[in-house]
């Protein structure tokens, strides 16, 4: 039998350090690796001259979507614990939007169970942005064709 | 007579609820409906529900939903376009 994952979904508006998100899940003796992803706001998007977002989330769907795939992170490979933090409302340049760090006994979960989560959450997890731009306009962020894409390969093998 | 509540709780995300103009409302049904039914039923009383730019995402008590999926009296059902985040 797989040892339980210890599951950790949070949303905030407050900003997280990158650092702390990895140094949590070290605490575990069995952990061998951890593997982690941080996406920031960036300058450019949509649209040039992005000077901030503005992150709108469906409260309560947005968490039970997050760990549903989250549970099935952990029933696919062995990982010992998966943390996830995702921020809402008002960003701005250069602070991280999201971060997820799994850890593991070895590289290949962890490395995978990362990407599997953000492709899932790019694809299902119900959060919007809007960018906000230097001249004061705003404009909503359209999904990407490539992220509908990305999840076809989690379809096709099978993983553990 | 039940006491259940008639009305399904509605919601709107993002852009479709700027062109809404509402977040939420309340809708009542008789016993149950389908999702297309419901659509229906909003259009009715919020004539720019007909307007909102395609794709249309729905989720029935936070569950993502097809247009066949059944609304029980106090469902909450949701509609938001497609997601944006990470």
């Amino acid at each position: 039998m797989m040892p339980s994952t210890k599951i950790q979904v949070q949303i905030q508006t407050a900003n997280f350090d990158a650092n702390q998100l990895q140094a949590e899940l070290q605490m575990d003796a069995a952990v061998g690796a951890i593997a982690s992803f941080i996406g920031y706001v960036r300058d450019h998007g949509d649209q040039s001259n992005v000077i901030g977002l503005v992150l709108e989330h469906y409260a309560g769907m947005t968490e039970k979507v997050l760990e549903q795939y989250c549970q099935q992170a952990s029933q696919r490979w062995p990982l010992s614990a998966i943390m996830l933090i995702h921020r809402v409302g008002e960003l701005r340049l250069n602070e991280p939007i999201v971060g997820v760090a799994v850890a593991s006994a070895h590289r290949q979960a962890a490395f995978e169970a990362v990407q599997f989560l953000m492709d899932f959450l790019k694809h299902d997890a119900p959060f919007w942005k809007r960018e906000l731009l230097a001249d004061g306009a705003s404009a909503w962020v359209e999904q990407k064709h490539s992220d509908q894409q990305q999840l076809v390969r989690w379809s096709q093998d099978n993983g553990q | 007579m039940s006491d259940v509540n008639p009305d399904v709780k509605i919601l709107f995300f993002a852009r479709h609820r700027e062109q809404m103009g509402i977040a939420n409302c309340l809708l009542p049904i008789s016993h149950h409906c389908t999702l297309a039914e419901l659509k229906q039923k909003i259009t009715q009383r919020y004539p720019q529900f007909a307007n909102l730019r395609s794709p249309i995402m729905a989720a029935v008590n936070q569950d993502f939903a097809d247009d066949d999926q059944v609304i029980q009296q106090g469902d909450e059902v949701a509609f938001f376009p497609p997601v944006t985040g990470g």
